[in-house]
């Protein structure tokens, strides 16, 4: 799959690639005392960025795009994988090397207040990378210094004063200088702007564009807003737990996009337009937990366009949606019962009293006309249940209800043009696209 | 919209806070109603005074803050100032009988109900030490039906300004409740969610044991928590941030309140959690005809949300309106600022922005707050503050704070208006 992908993209060479990444993993480990499970946070992630371009990562909270950024600055380590720099593997650099690649790759952070040392003054952080990596002679500095705080929109007696003595915005300015101190090329912005007002969120993006038409710079621009990174990327990532959902530029993402978790996220966006039409596609639930991922396609239990197994296809949409339900919760439950303090607490007979699995049913096709064929499996799987064996429960669940979605990961396909990727298997025959499924869903 | 009387009426809302160095007034004269069954936006920069009004109406200014005299925030449920008047006889007052003695101009064709307001507002402009009658206790107004009698109260109002003790912390959580940014910092980790549930249960519905933990469950499958029965006996670091957002509504709403404020509920929540919040606001608003006054900074999110909408800026609002005229045409040049500002909505390359800060008020106005960052200002705006007029005669309820307007008037007659108007 990644061969494929990297022979289309190589013979895509209308500019340069500056940062290549390649199924980049990053866990980490559990410091449980029996071990289990490592946490994903990015699981086999391929991309690369233009020299000069801005790509946007956007994605839910705890989906990974914080660590992806961090990873490829070397700040966290890679579990596997390689980040190409300008061609060479910048995941396996140490000692000098890695210090003179440094100067390359900067990061501004999301919280301008706790990014800032309160004790030092604003000349003594942005001129701290100087000193670090000994920049010329220390009046050169100084000199050096003053500029940056020119070219940032900062005052050059600014220098002696305190950061609590700033604005968040300027706060977050004088993050961007301490970046631009030693002339990087790349540089990571993690959230610059989500701690600002909207009038001051403006000020700094239009800095950060100046800033790159100016010297050049290649952004890595992760955000939850997509209002923000859809005015500054060329090309934006989806990201959803620990996966890349899909890739594109930016204009054609925001306007047609391939991956139903990519639909989903957009139509979220409030539209600060009273009258607007309410086209949220709701999303149940909350992302899974990373250190139990779901078996298949990662966004399976909350995707609104699951495919329905093959042997249930006339199942009513309410059933399914019941049944993709229930798979959380029992999984949820096999996992709570799993650990240790619950089996302790079972053997000195304390364990929390739990609805039975007769109350969930009752909760979820309670209301609901269930087809018969269906109603005998849910009659097997609550029967393993009842007995304590969720496993069972599980398997049996997913045997029957399963579909493509749960059986194996979608593999990256081109969507349309050969610069645009999405994971889903509905880009396969024959199930119908998510375009169509949702054309088919909206009456007009 | 519902076209039913005010629940909730702010006016005149002072707040300040003294330091050493200066007095900070972060909400400097704040108007407005509220309805049941609607939802009142209040948008801003951090710093224009949002969070503070939503905490005064609370009572959850601490010192050095205070709510000046002058100011009032009056609560008009029926059935709550009925049983206040019941609960506390000695801090009631009948308004009806008082305006009889005390009328200073003696006319009597009046009905006392069309005098009341002259009263009302004499109490709220500070003038009740002139008013011998008040006794600084006195919290519940009457102002139809008599006091004496409870049930046969027709109108009236608790001044939640003047509350204290018992009877504030009646009206706190079990009449109007509250819901703030960050779930994770307002719920106690050390107690159960069920737990915390059950302590506002107790508090204000005397609820205890089973019925407690009964009603608890209920509460949580009402907010949309799957599984309650287990969840309700987990720690808040087991819940996700949409589900501890959940949990804190719940807390909100289980002892029934008539009225919910929002304090950016979903600014710490990912969008498509916030469009789940936002649902399940919506839902609960329509099935207990709650009144929601609703704070962000997110525009998008108070075009989804508001019926009508007060922009705060420096501690004033400078604009208010129902949400569609806001959005087709913002009228005062710190709202067009502010629509201007959200990427995405505009197509140009770059950004515009409104440059400079909110300044922090530190003495009553006498020139437009606005005026440094103001791109259509002039000379007058820099000697008078502008009073809240109606943006011209045609939308009466359009209404902003600046000397462009009304705009339906030369700009002599405009400024001459808005020097006549009482500060």
């Amino acid at each position: 799959m990644s061969e494929q992908l990297q022979e289309r993209r190589t013979a895509d060479t209308d500019s340069e690639t500056l940062v290549e990444v390649r199924e980049l993993r990053t866990y980490y480990e559990s410091n449980r005392l029996f071990g289990g499970n490592p946490v994903k946070a990015v699981d086999g992630v391929s991309f690369d960025i233009r020299r000069g371009e801005t790509l946007g990562l956007v994605g839910e909270s705890g989906c990974g795009k914080t660590t992806l950024g961090r990873t490829l600055l070397r700040l966290e380590r890679a579990t596997g994988g390689t980040v190409r720099f300008d061609g060479r593997d910048v995941t396996k650099l140490a000692g000098t090397e890695l210090k003179a690649w440094r100067r390359n790759a900067q990061i501004v952070f999301q919280d301008p207040d706790s990014s800032l040392n309160d004790r030092m003054t604003v000349g003594e952080i942005v001129r701290e990378p100087l000193d670090v990596h000994e920049w010329r002679m220390p009046g050169d500095r100084r000199e050096r210094v003053r500029e940056l705080l020119d070219t940032v929109g900062l005052h050059p007696e600014h220098y002696y004063r305190y950061p609590h003595q700033f604005s968040g915005g300027q706060r977050q300015r004088i993050n961007i200088a301490r970046t631009l101190t030693l002339e990087p090329e790349f540089i990571v912005l993690d959230e610059p702007v989500s701690a600002l007002d909207v009038s001051v969120q403006a000020e700094i993006i239009n800095l950060l564009e100046d800033l790159q038409d100016e010297f050049g710079l290649t952004y890595l621009f992760i955000a939850h807003d997509l209002s923000v990174v859809k005015h500054i990327s060329d090309r934006v990532a989806v990201m959803y737990l620990g996966k890349l959902m899909e890739i594109g530029p930016t204009e054609v993402v925001f306007t047609e996009p391939a991956n139903p978790y990519t639909h989903a996220l957009l139509s979220a966006i409030p539209v600060p337009d009273p009258t607007a039409a309410d086209g949220r596609i709701r999303l149940h639930g909350t992302p899974p937990n990373p250190r139990h991922p779901p078996s298949g396609c990662v966004f399976k239990t909350r995707c609104p366009m699951r495919i329905k197994p093959a042997d249930y296809p006339d199942m009513p949409d309410a059933v399914w949606d019941a049944i993709i339900l229930l798979e959380d919760l029992l999984a949820e439950r096999e996992r709570m019962m799993g650990t240790i303090g619950w089996r302790v607490r079972e053997m000195i007979g304390r364990t929390p009293a739990v609805g039975t699995i007769d109350e969930i049913y009752a909760e979820l096709f309670g209301e609901l006309d269930v087809p018969a064929s269906v109603e005998s499996v849910l009659e097997e799987i609550a029967a393993a249940a009842r007995g304590g064996n969720h496993g069972r429960a599980i398997e049996r669940l997913d045997d029957a209800f399963g579909g493509p979605c749960s059986a194996d990961a979608p593999a990256v396909e081109a969507v349309g043009t050969d610069t645009r990727f999405s994971r889903c298997h509905r880009h396969q025959e024959p199930y119908p696209s998510p375009r169509a499924v949702l054309e088919a869903q909206s009456p007009e | 919209m519902s076209s039913t009387r005010p629940i909730l009426t702010v006016h005149d809302l002072e707040t300040a806070f003294f330091t050493e160095k200066e007095t900070i007034r972060a909400v400097d004269g704040v108007s407005f109603d509220v309805t049941p069954g609607e939802t009142v936006g209040i948008v801003g920069e951090s710093g224009s005074g949002k969070s503070v009004t939503a905490r005064s109406i609370m009572r959850l200014i601490k010192s050095p803050g205070a709510i000046l005299d002058g100011s009032s925030i009056r609560f008009h449920h029926l059935e709550t100032v009925r049983e206040f008047a019941d609960r506390f006889p000695g801090r009631t007052v009948d308004l009806t009988t008082i305006e009889s003695v005390r009328r200073p101009d003696g006319g009597s064709e009046h009905p006392s109900q069309r005098v009341a307001p002259t009263i009302i507002d004499r109490i709220r402009k500070g003038a009740e030490t002139e008013l011998q009658f008040l006794d600084a206790e006195a919290c519940v107004f009457v102002t139809a039906g008599n006091a004496d009698e409870p049930a046969s109260i027709d109108a009236g109002f608790i001044d939640i300004t003047r509350t204290s003790g018992p009877a504030t912390r009646a009206m706190r959580g079990g009449r109007i409740a509250m819901i703030f940014q960050d779930p994770l910092s307002s719920l106690n980790p050390v107690y159960s969610v069920g737990n915390q549930i059950k302590e506002a249960l107790r508090l204000h519905q005397g609820l205890r044991g089973r019925a407690a933990s009964r009603k608890a469950i209920e509460l949580l499958e009402d907010v949309g928590i799957s599984d309650a029965r287990r969840r309700v006996k987990e720690y808040p670091h087991e819940f996700s941030g949409g589900m501890r957002q959940r949990a804190m509504i719940a807390m909100a709403l289980a002892c029934d309140p008539e009225v919910l404020i929002c304090d950016e509920p979903t600014t710490a929540l990912d969008v498509t959690i916030q469009a789940q919040i936002l649902d399940l606001l919506a839902d609960l608003q329509a099935q207990r005809d709650l009144a929601i006054i609703f704070i962000t900074h997110d525009m998008g999110v108070i075009a989804n949300v508001a019926d009508r909408v007060n922009v705060m800026y420096a501690g004033e609002i400078v604009e208010s309106t129902d949400v569609v005229s806001l959005f087709e045409a913002p009228r005062h040049p710190y709202t067009v600022g502010l629509m201007e500002s959200i990427p995405g909505a505009q197509a140009g390359d770059r950004l515009s922005s409104i440059p400079g800060t909110v300044p922090t008020p530190t003495q009553p106005p006498t020139y437009c707050r606005f005026v440094e960052r103001c791109p259509k200002a002039f000379d007058a705006c820099d000697r008078i503050h502008p009073a809240s007029l109606p943006v011209n005669d045609d939308v009466p309820d359009h209404r902003a704070r600046c000397l462009l307007y009304p705009e339906d008037v030369d700009e002599a007659t405009a400024l001459a208006r808005h020097e006549e108007e009482p500060q």
